[in-house]
This record gives structure tokens, C-alpha cells and sequence, in this order.
């Protein structure tokens, strides 16, 4: 017995040895490609990672940033985890930087747990932008917003008091809890609501995950939870078109009032059949295809994302940076029955 | 005074337990009233009265009804063909990924093809039946433990929806309304998906307690080795089981489809965890060999009616998942007693009648 | 009629020791995950762009460290024939408390010790239950799997804690020197020479073996069954505490759904390093192996640009091949014996007698 387990012992010492001297040999190959990252011109790669793969409004986005891609030659990836977490999202920034990518053009799903990832990728050269849900000012170079805070919040608020008479209760359907946008929002909605629209009470902030059966059975727990509701606003496009979806085929249809951020297509349906009058966007595309530019004018070293720096976007014109490292694509735009057939995304 | 034969004689049969002097009906009322799966019901009941007194539409509107019975419904679906994988003593861990795969599919045919309502059904029935397939012929074949197949192809066949789907999604208005419909229309209050789960329900529930096919799958989890050398067909159970199981969860992907409209790749995952905690709680013993899938039915709509009780009673639904880990953990303890008590009483007689005698 | 006796005793017993030393090593389940983790790490160093680096390695050992500490652990608990499907919520349940502790102001160290706690409460619940009271053990870790995670989600609510004291993030990230290894490899290092030693050089791991190759046996043999099955469970959650803390001090992130799935990584990983599901055999060198087997296809794969769910059917493929080929090789050599056997009589077989024993040929 004993002699069988020297050789046991033998086998352990030899396969970490081994596995050690693998590694050791590893370390020295293809080390210095630390800032071989920079000056890659029109070969740019630049890579797109967004809060989860298999959500159309970051098909869209990401669509628009591979034809920002393509009109000024760089080479286009998107990679995106499953499921809106940050540990997820991590894995793949820390794999653009060991591949010394040019860019990540990303949607951060938490403000401080992406920071470490970041930075490394920072070091090894890699520019990092974010777009549409922000990290924070000092963890990436530049930040692209589809528009103000404050204005995509009160125009929400502004539409549900519209639709339900300035009075009653309402509940937020939300997507993920840590997701930097939606928190973002959600705070200026409640000032908004305590300021202007006294007479409005928010029930509940339920969070859909990002996940359409999670939002589908969040909108009917709502609705059973708080039988007075009249109004739901979802900033996101997968709890609306769940929400809407579900709205659609209860009691409540046309009792309870929606709203919120949601792409046309996906929105058609219940627009014309009265479960939703009225709801909010930008264009995604349009957000892709600047972020692209701008990590494209950040790897080019055109500008380096302090205050002031100008570039130019391609068919979208010229864009100047602002506070905070961040670029503003616009205002949001409000759709309905009446405009509803013209967009396609 | 005795009018018995002597011992010696093969006549009389040695009686254990003295016959029973109540009438058919009374046993019969007698036997459901005791059994493991009244317990169920009755915290079922329990569940719903407690939240219909916080929130009388949970019961009363016509919304709320239909859900109550409409979104367990998937779920009972899974858990009818996980007892049956369990009582032969197996566990199918793959059925998440199964549901994720032929619900895409549900989808895929819609949109590509024009191809009536029934027949897409059917395909993908099929389709999980082969999934199915696929395991029970490691399992039976290949005598590889039912965990790690059903480990292994948890992996396989999702990836398989993951590389197919990308991360395009199938809309519900890609889907046709007549379909779409089928998901919350009701025929006499009772929605059209829960009659379908039901009627599985009683198919299956029939063939487990009256075929001998069924029976055999009993005897095959309640003792392997015995079950060959009486010369039963145990590999061709046990594949039968692998294949009813993919093919229910083939139709739980139709029933997802329907009632949820959009699908993506994520669709089921992590609901095979929650058809073993709905058999378990329903009284099939995880080592197989008892239980019925009349209550792992009803375990999996108590599993899903406590998640939608729970906030309208007031606790927050963050807890509800430890709320089913207490109820799955009560259920084991509570037949492990069950299960040591009926020996004890049945030793008890044989020791009584011995003594006798 | 003499002859059989004398010969007796130069003829071995069991068919298994009649083959050489080299080829009882080299034809091992664990012999082939290791070769095959070579041949892994070869074609990715030469044949992968960007997998030579020093980065890689330090993301491959920063990624897999959780599944490499449990799987030590579990190893031990599946090969007494039981198993623990409830270590990644004890891994989830360790990054809440975690998180809740340090959102209240406590110190990262007393909140890590109270974590490990907590993680010893949860493998005496699995413990109890399995080895004390006998329940099955798919059943009550699923039960606990529920429960656990539960609890997690229930402490901290929508709440997820990011900000924790940077040197103690950084210390989760730093590395030996400028080596590139990750400073998390050094527990790794103590805690598998700890469970090589427990589980391959002390009679607790000969018990283990034991109780997985017939419990009945081992219990009259003197294995104090329960009190083993209890002590592996406590060690299973205590590593899976530690790996929480890991976990969140690496990501920053203190969630309740951390680590889901986990569980099946880590079986996965131990199935593959070639222990048996239904006890009583295997090692840890193939657990390791099985282990840096798996990130390294993960890792050379997500550099090649492959997504994540064609790295998973290879990693289930991987697993059933594993499992299956067991099987079918058992079944080879059953009918390879049976045809060499054939037309065989009993009696041309060595008989074994011990040697003392008077039998009728030595009187005759």
C-alpha cells in the first residue's frame, strides 16, 4: 500500500510540476505586447459588450456599431454574457485585454464591479467606452449617453401622469437592481414625482432582470399585489414589451396605463390595440454607430476625452465631449399610434 | 372452536394485517385521506386560502384564476416525467435544456415554415422525445448513472439552443395569434394549457398505476437487482421512462411558447432543479420505488402558486426560494418518519401474529 | 496434484496486479485526463494566439479558483457515494453575509471569519441530515441548494453591495512577485496538499475510500461512518465559504445569484478527473487535472474567439465521453475475459489457497 501511493505522490509532484513549468515556459513568449494596442488606424478591432446577448435593443445598438465599423474600415466583434451580470461582463473585458484589442465599446451592468477589469484592460492598452449604462468618471475613457438623465426620467413621468390623470397609483418595472441607468433614472423619477406630481404614489420597484418570462411574471405579480394600480413605467424594453404582452391578454387592459422606454417593432402590436398609448426612445442605432466613432477618434488619438475635444461621426456630424468624459447622442423621442409605422428597429 | 386447518397445511393464507371491515368507498376515502398526497393538497389549500383572505382577487378575478392554473402548468408538465424517471430510481437533470430546445424550435417552425399549429406541436414533442432518447440509451445501454448523462447533456443540448438561437429571440408577434391564443383562452373557466397538463397527467397517472408496464417501473426503482433476476425488461423501462420524460418536456416547450410568446435562449434554465424539488415535495421517493405522479403534480403547483402567494401575503418574494428549501427538506424528513413508522407497525403485526399463532 | 499447491503461491490473486507497474499507471482514467491536459496546454501555448502569455495564465488561475477549492472538498464527498449539490449557494449565502457585513462597517477580516462560520452551520445542516438522520443525499443538498441560496437572495434583497475596501480587492487580484500567479494559488497550494494528504496517506482517507466501496463493510471494519460523512460535508461548506469570499472580493460584487450553477461546474470537473459517481475510486490528481483541464479549453477557446455555448457542449461531450468510455472499456474486458475463459475447466485455473491451509491435494 505504501509503496502504491509514493507513486501516487510521484504523479501529483509531476503533473504540477509540469502544469508550473508549462506556464513558466508561456511567460516568456508574446509578453511585450503591452502598447501594441495604439495607433491601429483604420485596422482598429474593436469589440462590442453589451449588458446581455439576445436582447434586441442591443442588437440594434451593436447593428449600428458594426456599420460605423465598416465605413471606416476597423474590424467589428460583439461578445455579451448570458445573463446582465457584471462578473459575466468581466470575463470578457479581461479576454479583450489579454487579446489586445483596440476598444471596448460596452453597456456596464454595475458601476464599481467592472472598475478592476477595466483598468487592467486600460493598462494593456485597450480604450474603453461605455454607452447607454455608464461605469463611472475615471473607469473608462469616455462616456457616450443617448441623452440626459434627467431627460429620459421626466419624460417618462411626464407620459404615465398624461395617462392616468395626474393622479394615483403607479409601479416601476425595472430591469436589473444594479444596472448604473436604471438606478440613475429611477432616483430622478422619484424626485420628479415628489416635486411635480404629488398626487402620484409609486408603489413598487419590481425588477424583470432583463429576462422576459422574469418581467412577464413580475408585471402579473404587480398587478395582483396592488389592485389599485393605474399606471406602470418600465425603462426597459424587455419589461415593457413583457409587460405589454401580458397587459394585453388580463382584465386590466386599458385599465392600467404603460409606459416607458421600448423599440417600435416590438411595441407595434400593442400600440395599434390600445394596451399602450404612448412610449419613448432614441434611436439605438444611432447610439452604436457614435460610440463606435468615438472609439475609433480615442484609438486614432484624436482626442483623449477631456472636456471640449470635438470629433466627427460619420454621417451623424460633429460631437463635442462634455462633463465628465460624457457625449450626449440627443433628446429622446416619443412614439405613438401616429408615428408608430415609420421606424424599423 | 377453530375451524383453521392445521399449520401444517398450504390452505390458509398467513395474514399479516386483518382485513379490513369498512366498505370499498370508505377504504377508498379512507386511503386518499391518509395518503402522502392529501398532506400536499391540504398545504396547498392552506397556501390559497391564506392569500385570498390578504387579496381576494388572487382567487376571485378572472385574471388571477386563470394564472393560478395556467402558470404551473409547464411546471407539471416536467415534474409528471421527472416521477416517472425518479420512481425507477434515475433523475433526468437535461429536461431544462430539453424545454429551451423545443420551445425554440415551437418558434423556429413559425416562423419559417407554414406548417399547421398541431404539427408543430407534434415535432416537437418528437423532437424532445428523441432528446429523451438520446439519455435513456446511455442510461439503459451504456449503464452510465443517470446523474452524469443527464449532467452531460444539461451542457450538450443547451449549448446546442445557444449556438442555434445566437442571440436572436423568437417575438410573439412572430408567432401565429391563433397560437398566441391558445395561451390564456379557457374552455368552462379552465384554461385550455391546464386541461392539456391535466389530461397528460391522468394518461400517465393511469398507465404508472394500472399497466404493468407501470408497475414493472415501480418494482425496477424499488429494488434493481431483484427486478433482473425476476426477469423483468429493466433496460427497456428505464429507456421508456428517458423517452417520457423528453417528450413531455418536448410539449412543456409548446406550452412555454405559447404562454410566454417570446423565446430566447435562456428559456428554461434552472428548471430541472425545481421539477426534482416539485417530485420530491409531492411524495416520490428520491431512491424510487413509491410515490405517484398525481402528487408530484401537485407539488409542482405548489411549488409556483406559494412564489405568486407570498408578496401578496406580505413577505417579500426574495425569501421564497428558501421558503421551497424548507418545504423540500420537511417533505424528505417528513417520509423518512412516514416511511419508519409504516415498517414499525408492519413489524409490529408480524411480531403480534407470531406470537399468536 | 502437488504441483497446483507449489505453484500456488507464485501465481497472484487478483487479474489486476498480473499486469506490469508502467501499466497500471499509465492506463488510468487519471493517467488519461493528465495526458490529455497536456496535450491541451501544448496545442494552446503553439497554437493559440496570445495563450503564451503571462496574463492568461494569471486569468485562467484567477477564474477557476473557486471551482478548483470545491472540487478538493467534494472529491472526498463523492467518492464515499454521496454528493453536494449545495455548494454554490453556500458560496452565494458567504458572498451575502460578506457583502452585509462590510455594508454595515465591518471589517473585512472579522467578516470573512464570520463567513467561514456561517459556512461550517451550513455543512452541519447537510451533515446532520445525511449522515445522522440517513436521508438521501440528492435529495436533502437539493433541499439545501434552495435553502441557502434563498437565504442569500432573501439577506440582501435588490441590494447588491460593490464597494469593499480596495486592499482587500486588490489583495484578490494581486500576484506572487511579478510571476503573474495569482496570490489566491497559494491556499489552492496548502489546501491540496492538506486534502492529498487526508484523502491518499491517513487512515480518515482510507475510510472514505472504504465507506464508498461498501458501507456495510466499513462500518465493521470500524470506520466510524457518520462521523466521516459529517466531516466531509463541514470541510465541503467551509471551502465554499472561503471560495465566496474569494469570489466577491474578486469581482466587487456582492449578489445573492453569485456563483449559480457552480455546482455543476465543479461535478463536472470532479467526473471528468475520473472519480467514480458511485464511490470508492479516484484521486485528486485527476481532480486537479480535470479542473485545469476545463479552464484551459475554456480559456484557449474564448481567445479563439468561440463562444461560450459551443465551450459548453465540448465540456459535456467531454463528460459523457469520460463517463461513457469507463463503461464501455469495463465491458471490453468482461468480454475479452469471457472469450479468453471460454472452454476453460475450473480446474486449469490457479487455485487459491492460502498458504498453510491443508487441502485435500497437499494429504493426497
Amino acid at each position: 500500500m505504501k509503496f502504491q501511493n509514493k507513486k501516487v505522490l510521484g504523479l501529483v509532484a509531476g503533473s504540477v510540476v509540469l502544469a508550473l513549468a508549462a506556464t513558466g515556459c508561456g511567460k516568456g513568449s508574446g509578453d511585450g505586447g503591452g502598447a501594441a494596442g495604439g495607433g491601429g488606424g483604420s485596422k482598429a478591432t474593436i469589440t462590442f459588450l453589451p449588458k446581455n446577448l439576445g436582447n434586441p435593443y442591443f442588437d440594434t445598438s451593436d447593428k449600428g456599431g458594426a456599420n460605423a465599423i465598416k465605413e471606416f474600415g476597423g474590424t467589428y466583434s460583439q461578445v455579451g454574457p448570458q445573463d446582465a451580470s457584471p462578473d459575466g461582463q468581466a470575463q470578457y473585458i479581461d479576454t479583450a485585454a489579454q487579446k489586445h484589442t483596440d476598444a471596448i465599446v460596452m453597456s456596464a451592468n454595475d458601476p464599481k464591479a467592472l472598475c478592476d477589469s477595466v483598468k487592467s484592460a486600460q493598462d494593456a492598452g485597450t480604450k474603453v467606452v461605455t454607452f447607454d449604462s455608464d461605469t463611472g468618471p475615471g473607469c473608462r475613457d469616455l462616456f457616450v449617453n443617448q441623452a440626459t438623465a434627467e431627460g429620459i426620467a421626466t419624460v417618462e413621468v411626464d407620459m404615465i401622469a398624461d395617462q392616468i390623470g395626474d393622479a394615483g397609483e403607479i409601479a416601476i418595472l425595472s430591469s436589473t437592481p444594479n444596472a448604473t441607468n436604471q438606478n440613475a433614472w429611477i432616483e430622478i423619477m422619484k424626485k420628479d414625482l415628489a416635486t411635480n406630481h404629488p398626487k402620484i404614489k409609486l408603489d413598487e420597484v419590481a425588477y424583470g432582470t432583463d429576462d422576459d418570462q422574469t418581467s412577464f411574471d413580475k408585471t402579473a405579480s404587480l398587478l395582483q399585489k396592488h389592485p389599485n394600480l393605474k399606471g406602470i413605467i418600465s425603462p426597459t424594453t424587455i419589461g415593457i414589451a413583457a409587460a405589454a404582452r401580458y397587459l394585453s391578454t388580463s382584465d386590466k387592459k386599458g385599465k392600467v396605463a404603460l409606459t416607458g422606454l421600448g423599440t417600435p417593432n416590438q411595441m407595434r402590436k400593442y400600440v395599434t390595440d390600445g394596451t399602450v398609448t404612448e412610449f419613448a426612445l432614441w434611436n439605438p442605432e444611432d447610439l452604436g454607430y457614435l460610440a463606435a466613432y468615438a472609439a475609433k477618434a480615442l484609438v486614432d488619438g484624436d482626442i483623449t476625452g477631456k472636456k471640449g475635444d470635438t470629433f466627427k461621426a460619420g454621417k451623424l456630424g460633429e460631437f463635442k465631449v462634455g462633463d465628465d468624459q460624457t457625449v450626449l447622442l440627443g433628446d429622446p423621442f416619443k412614439f405613438n399610434k401616429s408615428n408608430i409605422g415609420q421606424f424599423n428597429f | 372452536m377453530t375451524t383453521q386447518s392445521p399449520p401444517e397445511a398450504v390452505e390458509a393464507p398467513v395474514e399479516f394485517v386483518a382485513p379490513s371491515r369498512l366498505s370499498a368507498s370508505q377504504r377508498f376515502v379512507a386511503t386518499v385521506v391518509r395518503s402522502r398526497e392529501a398532506s400536499i393538497v391540504l398545504v396547498l389549500v392552506l397556501v390559497i386560502v391564506a392569500a385570498t383572505i390578504a387579496s381576494p382577487s388572487f382567487l376571485f378575478a378572472e385574471t388571477s384564476w386563470r394564472d393560478l392554473l395556467l402558470t404551473p402548468s409547464i411546471l407539471m408538465l416536467l415534474a409528471v416525467g421527472q416521477a416517472v424517471v425518479v420512481i425507477t430510481r434515475s433523475v433526468d437533470l437535461s429536461v431544462g435544456s430539453v424545454l429551451g430546445l423545443t420551445a425554440y424550435l415551437t418558434g423556429r417552425l413559425f416562423v419559417d415554415t407554414n406548417l399547421p399549429i398541431v404539427v408543430v406541436a407534434l415535432a416537437a414533442i418528437a423532437l424532445g422525445a428523441v432528446l429523451g432518447m438520446v439519455n435513456g440509451l446511455v442510461v439503459a445501454l451504456a449503464r452510465v448513472p443517470a446523474l452524469v448523462i443527464t449532467l452531460g447533456t444539461l451542457y450538450i443540448y443547451r449549448g446546442i439552443v445557444l449556438s442555434w438561437a445566437g442571440s436572436n429571440r423568437i417575438n410573439a408577434s412572430d408567432m401565429p395569434d391563433a397560437f398566441g391564443r391558445l395561451g390564456t383562452q379557457s374552455v368552462l373557466g379552465l384554461p385550455i394549457l391546464f386541461l392539456v397538463a391535466v389530461a397528460v397527467l391522468v394518461a400517465v397517472g393511469y398507465y404508472l398505476h394500472t399497466a404493468r408496464g407501470g408497475r414493472e417501473m415501480y418494482a425496477i426503482g424499488s429494488d434493481p437487482d431483484a427486478a433482473v433476476l425476476y426477469g423483468l425488461p429493466v433496460r427497456r423501462r428505464v429507456f421508456a421512462a428517458f423517452v417520457l420524460s423528453g417528450g413531455l418536456a418536448g410539449l412543456a416547450g409548446v406550452v412555454y411558447a405559447a404562454r410566454y410568446g417570446t423565446i430566447s435562449s435562456s428559456a428554461g434554465t434552472g428548471i430541472e432543479l425545481q421539477a426534482v424539488a416539485a417530485v420530491v415535495i409531492g411524495g416520490v421517493a428520491i431512491f424510487g420505488g413509491s410515490g405517484t405522479v398525481w402528487g408530484a403534480a401537485i407539488g409542482a403547483i405548489l411549488l409556483v402558486t406559494i412564489n405568486r402567494a407570498l408578496p401578496i401575503v406580505g413577505i417579500p418574494d426574495f425569501w421564497q426560494q428558501a421558503l421551497v428549501g424548507v418545504l423540500i427538506l420537511g417533505a424528505i424528513v417528513l417520509d423518512r418518519i412516514l416511511a419508519a413508522r409504516r415498517a414499525r407497525i408492519l413489524v409490529e403485526a408480524r411480531d403480534a401474529q407470531g406470537a399468536t399463532a | 496434484m502437488s504441483t497446483t499447491t507449489t505453484t500456488a503461491g507464485r501465481t497472484r490473486d487478483y487479474p489486476s496486479y498480473s499486469r506490469p507497474l508502467w501499466w497500471r499507471i499509465a492506463f488510468t482514467r487519471e493517467s488519461a485526463v493528465i495526458a490529455l491536459l497536456v496535450g491541451v496546454l501544448l496545442w494552446a501555448i503553439y497554437g493559440v494566439l496570445y495563450f503564451g502569455t503571462q496574463l492568461t495564465m494569471t486569468f485562467l488561475f484567477l477564474d477557476i479558483a473557486p471551482i478548483l477549492l470545491i472540487a478538493l472538498p467534494m472529491t472526498a464527498v463523492i467518492v464515499t457515494g454521496e454528493i453536494d449539490l449545495s455548494v454554490a449557494s453556500v458560496v452565494g449565502l458567504s458572498s451575502s453575509v460578506l457583502g452585509l457585513l462590510v455594508h454595515h462597517g465591518w471589517s473585512v477580516p472579522l467578516a470573512a471569519l464570520v463567513c467561514l462560520v456561517v459556512g461550517l452551520a451550513c455543512g452541519a445542516l447537510n451533515g446532520f441530515l445525511i449522515a445522522y438522520v440517513g436521508l438521501p443525499s440528492l435529495a436533502v443538498t437539493i433541499g439545501t441548494l434552495a435553502l441557502f441560496r434563498g437565504i442569500a437572495v432573501g439577506l440582501l434583497g435588490t441590494t447588491a453591495v460593490t464597494t469593499f475596501p480596495s486592499r482587500w480587492t486588490s489583495l484578490a487580484k494581486a500576484q506572487i512577485g511579478s510571476t503573474g500567479v495569482p496570490v489566491i494559488v497559494i491556499p489552492i497550494v496548502v489546501l491540496a496538499i492538506v486534502f492529498t494528504l487526508l484523502l491518499h496517506f491517513s487512515g480518515f482517507g482510507r475510510g472514505v475510500y472504504d465507506i464508498g466501496l461498501n458501507r456495510e463493510a466499513a462500518e465493521f471494519t470500524g470506520v466510524r461512518v457518520a462521523r466521516t460523512k459529517f466531516t466531509l460535508f463541514l470541510l465541503t461548506a467551509a471551502v465554499s465559504a472561503f471560495a465566496g469570499i474569494y469570489f466577491t472580493l474578486r469581482f466587487s460584487s456582492s449578489r445573492g445569484d453569485n456563483a449559480t450553477g457552480l455546482e455543476l461546474q465543479v461535478i463536472a470537473a470532479v467526473l471528468l478527473g475520473g472519480v467514480s459517481i458511485f464511490g470508492g475510486r479516484g484521486g485528486l490528481h485527476g481532480v486537479i487535472a480535470g479542473v485545469l483541464l476545463i479552464g484551459a479549453l475554456s480559456s484557449a477557446l474564448r481567445l479563439l474567439g468561440v463562444t461560450v455555448n459551443v465551450i459548453n457542449i465540448i465540456i459535456g461531450l467531454l463528460l459523457v465521453a469520460s463517463v461513457v468510455s469507463t463503461s464501455v472499456l469495463a465491458w471490453i474486458s468482461e468480454t475479452s475475459a469471457r472469450r479468453k475463459n471460454r472452454g476453460r475447466r475450473p480446474s486449469d485455473l490457479p487455485q487459491h489457497a492460502p498458504p498453510g491451509v491443508r487441502t485435500k491435494e497437499k494429504e493426497a
